[in-house]
């Protein structure tokens, strides 16, 4: 009989650290809790499982994530692209914020995880002494008006592929405005094209003489810095839709109706072709810049200007009229 | 005969098997194993490759079961089986107590009606239906196998023996038919002895109700030495033996045999097609549980298992039947030659495994780090899972053993007919099914 006491004693001890060394553990990461524990999920999983993160000027927060079901990513908005995440399923990733303005930050995912990607987002509030966070200038196309949901297709484009070194040759020539900022941010290259078209001292150019010459401009606002953040952010934001030759063709707008103005939000699209050299070149960097900021509206592209500072919105852009100027056959 | 080789010739292997210890720790291990799992997949990680439960049940123990306590030990998997464990406890009053002592229990007999493996051949069709989301859930998982624990109790509360191994686990329907094949048996030494002596010590003390005398298969034997350690004469052989030494024209085999080969058969198909197969519709459709579609693809699949493959093999049976020479009814026709489903259903199981052991089994270790999924590092190894290909060596493996396995099956289908002629259309049969099979597994 001792032996078999001695049985129940093996049997009970082993089923009972059974028990006790998972809850045992499990109770005290619950109750250390120096960190935050934050799991990400689809939307339809339940998104983001903390919505609201609170936080202190200048006081570090550990943040420990994990993904329960696909390869999710977490940014603070307008952070830059070094900072980010990349959180695998069942993976633990840990980070630290610091925050140095008190106010509402954003954070984010940077993975398309899924058709309804763009809803996992959450709020970081920062209180404390400091001042607020710097806020972005008011866009372009409030600041000047511009009707952004309005059919942009350019009539000219260039015959064949315009280059910029070509254009340079006539640098001298041009007139002031054309080599303007202002100018560049508020025309699209179509309609400058056409103003330089007008010019008397400019009517020995030829048509693609000219369109060089715009090809120039453009480039010359965008350094080779701008164009490689560009092609990494629209590569990893923008591609699920837009296709990561910018055909419209990405895999989470498969099967969707092609974007027509005239029936302008009235349910999910594909966006444009942009390496239809027409759709790009008759849009000024001003209104992209509001399409990007405020998303279409109705259409699913989601908004972005609390995600994106407005330097990386413009490398976007310069990235996207290299599409357009790279497609001219 | 067939040559055997007798493990209690020798003394020490004798002793360990008649010592209650060695097993008794196992089980103990096992079953504290047992409930480790389901509170890993209640509480662990919701990611499947990241949870115990998910990576050992799925993939370590149902692969090592396939791949090595069946086809070399026959049921050597019920004899450490924890499952049964509680509930013996209060049977027989004692953890090391043979059977017979007052216990706990009404101790009933189970009903006539639900013997054979009927039921356990039902457990697995539903296993199959509900598949997708129990290999893929640690939570469904660590809900069936708490149910299982929690059923076998409370069975063994109310009837007699191992009631629930011997009649409701599917596992052990599925280790018993293929345990005919395996080269592990436990018979008695000499047949005159066991005449001799009237009072039956080893039937008394056998939790699966066999009488070692009579044991001519083993698919009902679970070895668990309880009759060895009670024998006054020490008249219990355990013996190794040829593969599928019961497979043969003077074994005796029951209908219920052919409807649970066919079943296996059936599931081993059709988680090929859906866990190895191209088609996506079909893992959603298997994984949606209540959609249409996933009750389109239940309808599919109890319409293979219990109508495709119960009609081809009843018509090769039939066929069989009406070449030979003697007739029989197609009744005991299809029992009998359901030992051709034995070698051809292990074979195709060991194939399906090997296709997905090899890639997965980089998942084991680091559970086995971090077995709850929560960033645990508890061995110090690297952080991600080592995931293999499927290799060109994979694929000849399975091509060679689907091969095997139609050679054995048409080998048991030549041995149990009297003419070639008999044996041909279950031969057809066997190879229509390695047809299918490595259609699914190598495409």
């Amino acid at each position: 009989m001792r032996k078999e006491g001695l049985a129940r004693w093996i049997v009970i001890f082993l089923v009972l650290a059974a028990i006790v060394v998972p809850l045992g553990s499990w109770w005290l990461s619950r109750a250390q809790g120096t960190q935050i524990e934050m799991h990400a999920r689809m939307p339809e999983n339940g998104g983001w499982s903390i919505d609201t993160i609170q936080a202190k000027v200048g006081q570090p927060i550990q943040l420990r994530l994990t993904s329960d079901d696909v390869v999710h990513g977490f940014a603070i908005g307008k952070s830059d692209m070094e900072s980010w995440v990349s959180i695998f399923p069942g993976e633990y990733v840990e980070t630290t914020l610091i925050f140095e303005h008190p106010g509402k930050y954003t954070f984010y995912c940077t993975r398309w995880c899924g058709p309804n990607h763009w809803r996992m987002h959450g709020d970081i509030i920062v209180t404390g002494e400091g001042d607020p966070i710097p806020s972005d200038p008011l866009p372009l196309f409030l600041q000047y008006n511009i009707d952004i949901d309005a059919p942009h297709y350019a009539e000219n484009i260039p015959g064949s592929p315009p280059s910029a070194e070509r254009g340079a040759r006539f640098s001298n020539r041009l007139p002031d405005y054309a080599i303007d900022m202002q100018t560049y941010l508020l025309t699209s290259p179509a309609d400058l094209w056409l103003k330089l078209r007008s010019e008397p001292s400019l009517s020995d150019l030829s048509d693609m003489d000219l369109w060089d010459v715009v090809r120039w401009i453009w480039d010359r606002q965008n350094s080779s810095r701008t164009q490689s953040l560009g092609v990494k952010l629209f590569m990893a934001l923008a591609s699920a839709a837009h296709g990561e030759s910018g055909r419209g063709d990405g895999v989470m707008v498969r099967g969707l109706p092609v974007m027509d103005h005239s029936r302008m939000g009235s349910g999910l699209v594909r966006p444009p072709d942009f390496t239809d050299p027409h759709v790009l070149l008759g849009a000024s960097p001003a209104l992209l810049e509001g399409k990007i900021i405020r998303g279409g509206m109705g259409t699913g592209m989601p908004s972005w200007g609390s995600i994106l500072s407005r330097d990386q919105i413009h490398s976007i852009i310069s990235y996207l009229y290299t599409i357009a100027w790279e497609s001219i056959k | 005969m067939t040559t055997r080789l007798d493990l209690t010739r020798s003394p020490r292997t004798l002793a360990l098997l008649r010592s209650r210890w060695a097993q008794f720790l196992l089980r103990a291990i096992t079953l504290a194993g047992f409930i480790f799992t389901i509170l890993a997949g209640l509480i662990g990680s919701v990611v499947g490759s990241h949870n115990f439960a998910i990576i050992f049940v799925w993939i370590a123990w149902w692969t090592a079961l396939k791949l090595a306590f069946i086809p070399f030990g026959g049921r050597s998997w019920c004899s450490i089986c924890p499952i049964p464990m509680p509930g013996e406890w209060l049977q027989n009053g004692g953890i090391l107590q043979p059977r017979g002592r007052a216990g706990i229990g009404l101790g009933k007999r189970w009903p006539k009606s639900l013997r054979g493996t009927w039921m356990q051949a039902g457990g697995f069709l539903l296993i199959g239906l509900f598949g997708a989301l129990t290999l893929t859930s640690a939570k469904i998982t660590a809900i069936v196998l708490l149910f299982i624990l929690v059923l076998a109790l409370v069975l063994s509360l109310v009837f007699e023996r191992r009631s629930f191994c011997n009649y409701l686990c599917p596992i052990g329907g599925f280790t018993g038919l293929y345990a005919q094949a395996g080269p592990v048996e436990l018979r008695v030494k000499d047949a005159d002895i066991c005449a001799a002596h009237s009072e039956k010590t080893c039937y008394t003390a056998c939790p699966w109700g066999q009488y070692p005398l009579a044991l001519k298969s083993s698919a009902n034997c679970g070895l668990c030495m309880e009759c060895l350690r009670v024998c006054p004469s020490d008249n219990i052989a355990v013996n190794l033996r040829p593969w599928g030494s019961d497979l043969g024209p003077k074994t005796k085999h029951r209908l219920d045999e052919a409807f649970l080969g066919l079943v296996m058969l059936a599931s081993a198909l059709v988680d090929s097609a859906v866990f190895l197969g191209p088609w996506g519709q079909l893992k959603s459709a298997a994984y949606n549980i209540g959609s249409p579609d996933w009750f389109l693809f239940a309808g599919v699949f109890l319409v293979i298992a219990l109508g495709v493959l119960p009609g081809l093999y009843t018509a090769s049976a039939w066929l069989a039947d009406h070449l030979g020479s003697a007739r029989a009814s197609l009744r005991k026709s299809l029992a009998y030659y359901s030992q051709v489903l034995v070698p051809l259903g292990l074979i195709a199981w060991i194939a399906f495994t090997i296709s997905f052991a090899i890639v997965k089994f980089g998942y084991v270790l680091p559970v086995v780090t971090d077995p709850l999924g929560w960033g645990w590092n508890l061995i110090g190894l690297s952080k991600s899972a080592w995931v293999g290909e499927t290799t060109s060596f994979s694929l000849i493996l399975q091509v060679a053993l689907l091969m095997v396995g139609l050679f054995w099956s048409s080998r048991v289908a030549r041995r149990i007919s009297d003419t070639i002629r008999q044996a041909a259309p279950l031969i057809a049969f066997s190879a229509f099914i390695t047809l299918a099979m490595l259609w699914l597994l190598v495409g």
